[in-house]
């Protein structure tokens, strides 16, 4: 293929990842924006494949083929609950090829240049790694994290902050001594120096965020895996990475952006870690009674109602209790009750996690709402029904200018008839706060393994 | 400790204080439970009910009480004529005594429990604060009272509730105003509006007018400037001007309704008088009014306790037991708010009652301990009616960082400026069109994503994952070095990528196929 065709086909392909975004934007030309990415990714490695500059075939053929069937063997086995996990996994995959490429492109030798444009070259081999770096081993804490191989809670160290700017420092400086080396055909060794920071500082950032902000963490490290191929893009002079990169790094910063938005939390005090930065006094103690309710007469308090919601958390994921959730669903709007769904925009553990999970159990998506669409809704439903959730049904962020997550948009259940909470046991959410819906007289508390006690009301419902 | 229930003895009280169900469960606190037999009959309970769950039943009064720690009635102890006994003299010295006591309106019977040496918990004076709702007696039993009050009326009134049209005329609809809108009135308005009628309301407490509301019937205003709501929720006295006011409205509304609820009581006083025999007089013939006051003297000048009169054409219901007429419900509440009680004076369920006076629940219950009266209770510091939480406004962090000085919003913009302008200054053209590529495309990216619904938030990050496995390309180019090193470094990235790419289009095309409609 001349070279001309070859960029064609990059523009080509650009086209059709724009168009698959853009299709993303609804459920009805979802399925055709994931068709148009195939084909555009497909048209890329074809022409490239193709192209002047490729004549190993075999190695290429072995590798693709190997790797293309280990993705998708990975993609047919995952629960819908383990998302979270392979989202992280193949972040790091992206960061680990980032990498790779980088190091090849510094030890390929045949193309000469020379003065700034060398300089730049290096530079941008250089900052390729380094992203390439802290998204891979950020990502491999996150699956940890996310897969409970390491606990969830934020790790913090004394004076993290100053070992955060020691590290930033130290590539700085590096770059300065790879950049001197560079100019007599050395520098590999402050390159691997740093791909250790850097893989030092991604462990290091992600192991100080807790669980509850894992949908930013997410996020933000999809945005990183975009921003390496950027830079790799950059590194080979070619425009089709350099477009993709920067879609996907866009995309990844805009979904941190709305998470932080949706917990009113700024994107640094995240990713530095820790909570409290901005609350100055106690928060409101928490003082009442629990009302505790059983199945039997939550199912009664159903048949009653008309108009139901449903809030679930990251508790009805790891109960798997969604596909009892949705046979309740249907049972109930069989008796001709109007039962909806009101997601928390950092509900679970990844940015549109729930609403994955719902339709996994063929949960209608028409009946899925938003917390925007809905909270204004609450004072006409009988009976709210929260599985699994804590944080984000909590009042205290809208009236307790000190609680730790005070401001953070709530789903305001409580402004219904009454609020079932599904919950295992009296302990705080993840973000570590009482919440005060739990004892108010409206509040019944429903104790219990979530996917057994929605089995247990389902029996009862059927009754 | 051994828990007994007697019959009761008040003429027409078909209540008991225990249930079979709610037996059961106190006898998971660890007592055990006698009762007299026949005790549940008025309740349509029988023996053999209780014996299912393992009550005792005994037929000897005197033996119930004498082997009972803890008494468990309905009414407060009175004559026993088959005995010729007072009940007070039954209790064991030393013993518990749970029920209705009314200790304002019975100090003769207080000093008498007070001589035997007795602990006495009052039904009647569980404090009104959210926690000791679930053993409120008086609000569940108001709550039948209301209920029953339009029922009885409907007896009485000679027309339908619910207005109609039909081939044979037209039937209004009946008016019905109910004085007092606390549980017994909310519960009288919402059986009348259930029932079809057009429901007036009025209370002196201002705060209660959003529940009227609430229940679809009207709040009567009365243009005048005095709150009504005491401590612990309930109405207290008001001046004289106010009540003057009040009964002007009353006489006009007299005229024009056909049903009169009052529920009107303050706390440890008689009942305020606020029908006059004028106002009966005014009313339409065949009106009726029912006086849940009756208990406490009355609201009606005209009611007579526990009897129905008929005065001016207007029946008069004054019946005092009103909860007794629906004797198994109102047995299974009580049962209910009994056994709460006892839940919390056994808070280690080993069937031994701690009366711990620390406790502002169990303190303002306590009327008699030991032999000592401890009636009245220092006032509860809790209103019944707590400022909902959502009425706080928001305060949010960010109104913090408003004030922002300006120099502090320009310095990223300069930053940027700077970083750009240097990067320009020395930067090669072929490095300017890259990056020229690489702003507009963030900015496509941008927009784009904006778009993007917040349910397909997963399915756009696998997207984008398998999308960010572009960066095969950077491999694919660089495997047919000759450097063996570059080559396998390349072929080790096509390897990770392609997992990317094929795993990240797969998996988000199982995930998009779940979305149904």
């Amino acid at each position: 293929m001349t070279h001309s065709l070859v960029a064609m086909s990059y523009i080509v392909a650009t086209i059709l990842f724009i168009l698959s975004l853009s299709g993303l934007s609804n459920q009805e030309t979802a399925r055709k924006g994931n068709y148009y990415g195939m084909l555009g990714m497909a048209i890329a490695i074809a022409a490239t494949t193709l192209s002047a500059a490729v004549s190993a075939y075999a190695v290429l053929m072995i590798a693709l083929l190997v790797g293309g069937s280990i993705g998708a063997r990975a993609a047919l086995k995952v629960e819908m609950t383990q998302m979270p996990e392979l989202v992280a996994i193949m972040h790091s995959l992206v960061g680990m090829a980032a990498v790779l490429v980088g190091y090849a492109n510094f030890m390929d030798n045949t193309v000469v240049i020379d003065g700034v444009e060398k300089t730049i070259h290096e530079l941008e081999i250089y900052l390729g790694i380094l992203i390439g770096a802290v998204t891979f081993s950020g990502s491999v804490i996150a699956f940890c994290k996310l897969s409970e191989r390491i606990n969830g809670k934020p790790m913090l160290f004394p004076g993290r902050h100053w070992f955060n700017l020691f590290l930033l420092i130290a590539s700085f400086v590096l770059a300065g001594f790879f950049l001197q080396q560079t100019e007599h055909g050395g520098g590999l060794i402050p390159l691997l120096i740093m791909t250790f920071i850097a893989l030092v500082f991604g462990v290091h950032m992600v192991m100080a965020i807790g669980g509850a902000d894992m949908p930013v963490v997410v996020s933000m490290l999809n945005s990183y895996s975009g921003w390496a191929a950027a830079a790799t893009g950059f590194m080979l002079s070619n425009d089709l990475l350099i477009v993709t990169g920067a879609l996907v790094g866009s995309s990844g910063a805009i979904l941190s952006y709305i998470m932080c938005r949706a917990m009113n939390r700024h994107f640094l005090s995240v990713i530095a870690g820790g909570f409290g930065t901005a609350s100055g006094g106690e928060a409101m103690a928490i003082e009442g009674e629990i009302q505790p309710i059983d199945a039997e007469e939550t199912a009664q308090l159903l048949k009653a109602a008309k108009n139901i919601m449903i809030i679930p958390g990251y508790g009805m994921a790891v109960a798997q209790a969604q596909h009892t959730v949705n046979e309740i669903t249907k049972l109930l709007r069989e008796k001709g009750k109007k039962v909806r769904f009101g997601i928390h925009p950092v509900a679970g553990r990844m940015p549109g996690h729930m609403n994955v999970l719902l339709a996994e159990a063929k949960v209608p998506y028409d009946i899925v709402y938003e917390m925007d669409e809905i909270n204004d809704d609450f004072a006409n439903v009988d009976v709210s029904i929260v599985i699994g959730a804590n944080d984000i049904v909590n009042p205290s962020a809208l009236n307790d200018p000190n609680s730790p997550i005070a401001g953070m948009p709530v789903l305001e259940c409580w402004k219904g008839e009454t609020t079932i909470v599904l919950k295992r046991s009296m302990a705080s959410g993840y973000a570590g706060v009482g919440n005060p819906l739990f004892v108010l007289e409206n509040t019944r508390m429903l104790f219990g393994d979530a996917n057994a006690t929605m089995q247990a009301v389902l029996k009862a419902l059927k009754e | 400790m051994k828990i007994g229930i007697p019959k009761e003895i008040h003429q027409g009280e078909k209540r008991v204080a225990t249930t079979p169900e709610a037996a059961a469960q106190i006898m998971k606190l660890g007592f055990s439970v006698s009762i007299e037999s026949g005790a549940g009959l008025g309740a349509n309970i029988s023996d053999e009910a209780y014996k299912e769950v393992g009550v005792e039943v005994i037929v000897d009064t005197q033996a119930l009480w004498k082997q009972s720690n803890i008494i468990m009635k309905v009414r407060a102890p009175e004559h026993n004529l088959e005995l010729n006994m007072d009940e007070t003299d039954l209790l064991s010295s030393g013993s518990f005594l749970i029920s209705f006591i009314w200790p304002a309106q019975n100090d003769a019977l207080m000093q008498k429990l007070a001589a035997k040496q007795i602990t006495v918990l009052a039904m009647d004076s569980v404090p009104r604060m959210s926690r000791a709702q679930k053993l409120d007696a008086l609000s569940s039993m108001a709550n039948i009272a209301g209920y029953r009050a339009i029922i009885e009326a409907a007896q009485h009134f000679g027309r339908f509730f619910t207005g109609q049209i039909t081939a044979a005329g037209k039937i209004p609809p009946a008016k019905v105003l109910v004085i007092g809108a606390g549980v017994a009135g909310l519960a009288a308005i919402g059986t009348a509006k259930g029932m079809g009628a057009i429901v007036r309301s009025f209370d002196t407490r201002p705060e209660v007018k959003e529940q009227i509301e609430s229940m679809d019937a009207e709040f009567l205003m009365l243009d005048f400037k005095e709150e009504g709501g005491g401590t612990g929720g309930y109405a207290k006295t008001m001046s004289k001007e106010f009540i003057d006011a009040e009964m002007a409205l009353f006489a006009e509304q007299a005229k024009e309704v056909d049903i009169i609820v009052t529920t009107a009581l303050i706390p440890g006083k008689p009942a305020p008088k606020l029908i006059t025999a004028d106002m009966v007089t005014s009313m339409k013939a065949g009106s009726v009014i029912v006086d849940l006051a009756a208990e406490q003297g009355g609201n009606c000048e005209l009611t007579e306790k526990d009897a129905v009169v008929v005065k001016q054409g207007v029946t008069i219901i004054g019946y005092s037991n009103l909860p007794s007429r629906l004797a198994n419900q109102s047995s299974q509440l009580y049962s209910t708010n009994l056994r709460h009680l006892l839940t919390e004076l056994c808070p280690s369920k080993d069937g031994i009652i701690n009366v711990n006076m620390e406790d502002e629940v169990i303190r303002g219950t306590t009327v008699i301990k030991e032999g000592k009266i401890t009636w009245p209770p220092p006032p509860p510091t809790l209103s019944a009616s707590p400022a909902k939480p959502t009425e706080t406004p928001a305060v949010t962090v960010d109104h913090v960082s408003v004030a922002k000085h300006p120099f502090k919003e320009l310095l990223p913009l300069l930053i940027a400026g700077l970083v750009l302008f240097s990067v320009g200054a020395v930067a090669p053209e072929s490095f300017m069109s890259h990056f020229t590529v690489f702003i507009l495309a963030c900015f496509v990216g941008y927009q784009v994503i904006w778009n993007v619904s917040p349910s397909l938030h997963t399915p756009l990050m696998s997207v984008t994952n398998a999308i960010s496995g572009i960066i095969v390309i950077g491999a694919l180019v660089q495997i047919s070095a000759a450097s063996v090193i570059v080559s396998s470094l390349a072929g080790l990235a096509i390897l990770i990528a392609s997992i990317n790419i094929a795993g990240g289009f797969l998996v988000t095309r199982r995930m998009l196929e779940m979305f149904r409609k």
